[in-house]
């Protein structure tokens, strides 16, 4: 009976050893030979990664994911997505369970240096700014002394509103709600003037409200909230082909090349920056251990910074959020990729 | 002398007869249940109307869009189109026939035990049912495609993680029930050690361990499927909670069945398989439905480690950009399908318990 009971044990073992999956330092050649790219996003945030009813993501977060996939491999549609919560997150990047973190995840100094991670860039620069009744006849957020604010709790944004508004001088009367939903239901039935959240939350929020155009979001933007793709600390080759897939989108915007006129431009452009992305000339690719066409697959399969950003969260999308602070250098934002040089 | 007339048989005085005496002596039959009353009507006015309402009368069924929910009723259009969601995930659709066949499946072997006397070929049965099932959602082999885990959600989801978090602490909690009842030292400790450790920490936590600190504790580059883990950290939870209800079975019987089951020579594992197994269980009954039903309903912990069952899918189907701001009607979605889930095995366990009432007493 015994040694049955110890067979038995073992062959359970050996089953849960097979399951087991062993990663080392090499994620390129991991990805390749695996055939797709690990990539963990976030579980459910319009705009930046979710699913629809054909069970497909889409978002600016889960662009990225797909532009390092067309990239790698050549193809888009080739990543498994794990939706991850806040918490375990970092845990998943670092045992290995996902290669990219692509999850609108603040990047901070602490993150950046004390956990072993590396940030590729910033996909998006969000910001904690405040909607208000348009009945109100506020146009400013220095405008709100006294007001009732509703706000989720436990989060940073509580804290950057007290500071907010003590930096101020001003008074307020917190309503906190535990989720997001119930912040915008305590808003819509008038427990308060003002609901403060991250801008882009704001603008998602305000699409569901039963009269949207009755509300406005203040222009005053309170916290710096930049949000990036996230990779390990220690593999530097992976590191840049991250960090130079997004680049690409946000150089091809610059430039001018769109899904739409890749393949033309790629025939027939006489501008050398050009060739240099689309692989025509140079050997940018070789450089990160990439095909020559790595860029022209991205913005061919995925589009540039802008396209992205038009169909997820911009004006082509239900949430209709302004460039802001996303709008190329040349524009007065803030997005600026190095020279593919 | 004395006439005496006969006197018809009267029916009783309308106060004891009826719907009025029904609601003398149930609802009105003292003034703290006349307030209870009243109140308790109220609620049901207050409540009922505004949701039959909002769901039904004001509520939107036809259409594919969310232009086609205009004004405050409930948008059932969201249920609807997103429905493949809630019953699959992102399992893809051509292979979702491999689901449904399972499900049959598991009908069909539930609805078979009636017609098999003796515990052995129901385990025969029950174990290839998972080992074909397994084989049919997971695929990968006989030519059918690879479905990795995180493809699974929704209601299959909370189905796979219910099923195989019963399946697996079932055997496990006996196992533990008799280790704690055994004679020798180190089994009973351990048993012991075990059952009351798990039961001091909440659910959450062993999922957190299994989600968050287990794979930093693994060797680098080693990780294992979330899921997996997850459904290891239920079975290792409930499994203690399901072997104190098997040691409250053992515990009922009479120590006659020991004797008797030594005196005709059994041994150990004939008397505990035979004689003392059968009656255990068949005591413990409705405190393991208990815990199968709260089983079900645990695996919505699963959303906190970033797995799809049926209530994480409200989050994730709510969170489309085209479909913003549906919760309510996700959630009483869910709610119904929990609903009848709970209520099936309730009625299940009624039917076992009258099959197998051949009386201790």
């Amino acid at each position: 009976m015994k040694s049955k009971i110890a067979k038995i044990s073992i062959a359970a073992l050996a089953v849960i050893g097979l399951s087991a999956t062993v990663a080392n330092a090499d994620t390129l050649s991991d990805t390749i030979a695996q055939g797709y790219v690990k990539c963990g996003v976030n579980t459910g945030l319009p705009g930046f990664s979710s699913a629809n009813q054909a069970g497909k993501w889409s978002g600016v977060d889960v662009d990225v994911c797909r532009a390092v996939a067309a990239a790698v491999l050549g193809d888009a549609s080739k990543v498994r997505y794990t939706p991850l919560t806040a918490k375990e997150r970092f845990t998943a990047l670092q045992s290995g369970e996902i290669d990219i973190l692509s999850r609108n995840t603040t990047w901070t100094e602490t993150r950046d240096a004390s956990l072993g991670l590396n940030f590729a860039g910033v996909n998006f620069y969000d910001g904690q700014a405040f909607m208000v009744h348009k009945s109100l006849g506020v146009k400013s957020a220095l405008q709100l002394n006294g007001a009732a604010v509703c706000v989720q709790s436990g989060t940073t944004t509580e804290l950057n509103l007290a500071s907010y508004f003590a930096s101020h001088g001003m008074k307020y009367q917190s309503v906190s709600y535990d989720t997001t939903a119930q912040v915008r239901n305590g808003y819509e039935s008038g427990r308060c003037d003002v609901m403060t959240s991250d801008s882009s939350q704001l603008h998602a929020l305000q699409s569901t409200l039963k009269n949207p155009a009755a509300s406005m979001i203040l222009p005053q933007i309170i916290s710096k909230e930049p949000l990036g793709p996230v990779v390990r600390q220690g593999d530097d080759v992976w590191f840049n082909i991250v960090k130079w897939s997004f680049n690409a989108m946000v150089a091809a915007e610059e430039r001018g090349i769109t899904s739409k006129n890749v393949d033309k431009l790629k025939a027939t452009s006489k501008d050398p920056a050009i060739k240099r992305i689309l692989g025509v000339e140079g050997r940018l690719g070789a450089n990160l251990h990439l095909k020559k066409d790595w860029a022209y697959n991205i913005i061919k399969q995925v589009g540039n910074y802008g396209e992205s950003y038009y169909r997820n969260v911009g004006m082509g999308s239900p949430l209709k959020i302004k460039r802001g602070l996303n709008k190329q250098w040349k524009d007065g934002g803030l997005l600026y990729s190095p020279p593919f040089k | 002398m004395a006439v005496y007339k006969k006197i018809e048989s009267k029916s009783a005085p309308s106060s004891s007869l009826g719907v009025m005496h029904w609601m003398r002596e149930n609802l009105f039959s003292s003034p703290l249940n006349v307030a209870l009353t009243v109140l308790g009507i109220a609620l049901i006015l207050w409540v009922i109307p505004p949701f039959v309402k909002w769901a039904i009368i004001d509520g939107h069924f036809k259409g594919t869009t969310r232009a086609d929910c205009v004004g405050d009723g409930a948008c059932w259009v969201f249920i609807k189109m997103k429905l493949s969601m809630y019953m699959y995930g992102f399992y893809p659709a051509a292979e979702r026939w491999r689901v449904n066949l399972a499900y049959v499946l598991f009908i069909t072997v539930v609805l078979s035990f009636k017609y098999f006397k003796h515990a052995l070929p129901k385990i025969i049965v029950t174990v290839s049912y998972f080992i074909v099932a397994y084989i049919l959602i997971r695929g990968g082999i006989f030519g059918l495609e690879g479905v990795f885990y995180n493809k699974w959600g929704g209601l299959l989801l909370t189905i796979v993680v219910s099923v195989a978090g019963i399946a697996f602490s079932f055997p496990l909690g006996v196992l533990f029930a008799f280790g704690r009842s055994s004679d020798l030292p180190l089994i009973k400790s351990l048993s012991v050690t075990y059952i009351e450790l798990i039961r001091s920490v909440p659910l959450i936590t062993v999922l957190f361990m299994s989600a968050v600190i287990l794979p930093l504790f693994l060797p680098e580059g080693v990780t294992f499927d979330k899921l997996l883990r997850a459904v290891v950290g239920l079975i290792i939870f409930e499994s203690a909670y399901i072997s104190e209800a098997i040691r409250g079975g053992i515990q009922s019987i009479s120590k006659g069945q020991y004797e008797a089951a030594d005196a005709v020579g059994l041994s150990y594992w004939q008397k505990t398989l035979l004689v003392i197994l059968p009656q255990a269980l068949k005591v413990a009954i409705p405190n393991l439905v208990g815990i199968f039903i709260s089983v079900v309903q645990n695996t919505t912990l699963v959303m906190i480690i970033g797995l799809f069952d049926l209530l994480a899918m409200v989050q994730l189907t709510s969170s489309d950009s085209h479909w913003l701001g549906f919760e309510t009607e996700g959630y009483v979605f869910v709610t119904i399908v929990f609903w009848v889930f709970c209520y099936l095995m309730s009625i299940y366990s009624d039917k076992l318990e009258k099959r197998f009432n051949t009386n201790l007493r």
